[in-house]
């Protein structure tokens, strides 16, 4: 058994994922080492296909690797029941996706609080909640909107305060400003950068630099695997010492 | 949680109106269809019961003819093979209690200008014994009545309703059967419907001597086409009717292997299979009417695997936020059974108000028990958890990462 340091939030040692297609076995991912300290902002850029999302998606325990050990936190992953799974995706992380992932037929301010239905919080405490990140988001007037009804923007902005609702440790995103034009991509990337000083980690997606940039470490994925890993800020845990 | 998930489940229903109510039709209509069929099967049992019950005990009925002509018919049918020196001779048997000679038919009965036609019955006092008949008001006959051939008669409700009306007390008054003047001596306590739907209470009963003299004129004295006997239990039955046999061939000297001209027909197992008849109906009835419940519960298995496909991406969002396999479950199951619920809840209006109309069209005997509508309510719940339970666990199995991609 490896003793991983709590300093890491994320720790991943020789981790492999493969599909076993008709066509033969895919090596997506291949011996990927990774640790990423608490508080760090960090970009994974590199080509489609390369593997990037396979691997937030593994990172989001919403995937299980085919080999290698993950430690969320200093705690193993790799052999956790799926409702032990559920239960880290609905505290511990927050996933921001490409396509937002709202709800279509619910509130905004139902979208926000729908992870405190699986954390068993009660009604009112929910709907407060929901209505405070709102506000921090800078959507309160359109709590009571629909996702269609508002921009794209918007929507994503909602998406994130879906994820912090929590007070998750980790914000995972994947592509969040892909679907989002130039302005706005920097808008969201400035709330990143906003709970990341607030000392949440965050690991984000991009294909594009100028977002990258806002990053404090900047990692390439090329084939499955990690080629380079740059820091280009200090980060705002490395900031306190 | 719970009360979370409800306003989810009310909320994809909303969202797709006409499926969730063509869903629901199979349920209302399967539920009506229980609620509806087992009110009138309950009904025609319970008439039925009450019948059998008015009857009178451990009975037989011993008719005039060959045992092959049929029993309703012969009584009309055929000459009077039978006497009063028979039913005496049978009264003295083993295991007999009582016996009644019966001789019947309908007349023309007149009061103060009014005309009602009805069964008159001639028989003799044992007659309201055997058939625990008690009256209202008044007294019966009795054997001097018989001997002297007095013109008294008994009346049933519904005759006397007919002929005096509410307001007049039909005791002491004199009416006219066929032109002989009878005084109204007591009046039959209600006995409904017998076992073949005649009403039993428009009758006027009179002595048998009298009837056979005044009223049915053209017999020879002492005959008749009917005679009852009550045995004295269950258990006796089978031999009171060996003994009803041979006595009769006996007198009637019958030769073995000849043909009777009498039959006898032990009338309380005749009702017993009727009564068995109409719970066969009854059960048959309500397991019709389950197969469109089951029909019913198909359509929410399908409608719930089309919106499990449907909605996979909604399935792997809620997962990829902390979403447990039993939340998703319980999410779906939950859908099926709220719309199983409020399409039986629908459903037993329509089934009780189906029952009531059919009540006020036919006037038949229907009964709308709260047994039935707690069973079909029960039925419908089960029906709505195992025809969603297939649905929702295939949702809540579903991989995120694969929902999420649909
Ligand atoms: N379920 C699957 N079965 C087989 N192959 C898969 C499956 N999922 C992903 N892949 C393959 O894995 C590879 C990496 O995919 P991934 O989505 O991780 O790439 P990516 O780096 O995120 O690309 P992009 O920048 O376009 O989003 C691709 O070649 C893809 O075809
Ligand atoms: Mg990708």
């Amino acid at each position: 058994m490896t003793t991983v340091l709590s300093k890491n939030v994320i720790s991943v040692s020789h981790l492999y994922k493969e599909y076993y297609t008709d066509a033969g076995t895919f090596s997506v991912l291949k011996d990927v080492n990774i640790d990423i300290e608490a508080g760090d902002f960090v970009a994974i850029m590199g080509p489609s296909g390369s593997g990037k999302s396979t691997f937030m998606n593994i990172l989001g325990c919403l995937d299980k690797p085919s080999k290698g050990d993950y430690f969320l936190d200093g705690q193993t992953v790799a052999n956790l029941e799926n409702d032990a799974l559920a239960n880290l995706r609905n505290k511990t992380i927050g996933f921001v996706f490409q396509g937002f992932n709202l709800l279509a037929r619910s509130s905004l301010v139902d979208n926000v609080a729908l992870p405190l239905v699986y954390s068993g919080v009660d009604k009112d405490e929910r709907t407060a909640r929901a209505l405070k990140l709102l506000e921090k988001v800078g959507l309160a007037k359109h709590s009571a909107s629909r996702p269609n009804q508002i921009s794209g923007g918007q929507q994503q902005r909602v998406a994130i305060a879906r994820a912090l609702i929590n007070n998750p440790r980790l914000i995972l995103a994947d592509e969040p400003t892909g679907n989002l034009d130039t302005t706005t991509s920097h808008e969201i990337m400035m709330l990143f950068n906003e709970l990341n000083q607030d000392g949440i980690t965050v690991v984000l997606v991009t294909h594009e630099q100028d977002i990258a940039d806002h990053a404090s470490r900047q990692i390439k994925f090329v084939d499955g695997s990690i080629v380079e890993d740059v820091r280009t800020k200090i980060s705002h845990s490395q900031e306190r010492h | 949680m719970f009360s979370a998930m409800f306003g989810e489940a009310w909320r994809a229903m909303g969202a797709n109106r006409l499926r969730t109510f063509l869903t629901m039709l199979g349920m209302v209509i399967g539920v009506g269809a229980v609620v509806l069929m087992m009110a009138i099967g309950q009904g025609a049992e319970d008439s039925v019961k009450k019948s059998i019950s008015s009857m009178g005990s451990n009975l037989f009925i011993v008719l005039s003819g060959p045992p092959s002509s049929g029993g309703a018919r012969s009584a009309s049918g055929n000459a009077a093979t039978l006497n009063v020196k028979d039913a005496n001779a049978m009264s003295d048997l083993d295991g007999v209690i009582a016996v009644a000679p019966l001789s019947m038919g309908n007349a023309q009965v007149i009061y103060a200008g009014n005309n009602w036609n009805t069964a008159i019955l001639g028989t003799s006092p044992s007659f309201l014994d055997i058939r625990s008949w008690s009256l209202l008001d008044g007294y019966a006959f009795g054997l001097s009545d018989m001997r002297s051939a007095t013109r008294v008669a008994l009346i049933g409700t519904t005759t006397a309703h007919s002929l005096f009306g509410d307001d007049v007390d039909p005791i002491g008054k004199t009416i006219r059967i066929k032109a002989s003047p009878f005084t109204i001596i007591g009046i039959l306590e209600s006995k409904g419907q017998s076992l073949d739907g005649r009403d039993q209470d428009d009758t006027i009963i009179v002595p048998l001597s009298t009837a056979q003299r005044k009223i049915f004129g053209n017999q020879i004295p002492g005959s008749v086409r009917q005679i009852m006997v009550q045995a004295e239990s269950d258990k006796v039955m089978g031999m009171v009717e060996d003994n009803l046999n041979s006595l009769l061939k006996q007198r009637h000297n019958i030769r073995e292997g000849a043909e009777q001209d009498f039959s006898v027909r032990n009338l309380t197992a005749l009702a017993k299979s009727a009564a068995e008849t109409t719970k066969t109906m009854s059960l048959l009835l309500g397991a019709i009417a389950s197969v469109s419940l089951l029909v019913g519960g198909i359509g929410i298995m399908n409608i719930m695997l089309v919106s499990v496909t449907e909605r996979t991406r909604e399935i792997g969002i809620r997962m990829a936020i902390g979403a447990r396999e039993r939340n998703i479950l319980l999410q779906f199951l939950l859908e099926a059974v709220v719309i199983s619920i409020v399409g039986c809840l629908i459903g037993i209006a329509i089934g009780v108000g189906g029952a009531i109309l059919v009540k006020n069209l036919t006037e038949a005997s229907i009964i709308i028990s709260l047994n039935a509508i707690t069973l079909a309510f029960t039925v419908a719940t089960a029906v709505g958890v195992f025809f969603g339970f297939y649905p929702a666990k295939k949702a809540a199995k579903l991989n995120p990462i694969e929902a999420l991609r649909f």
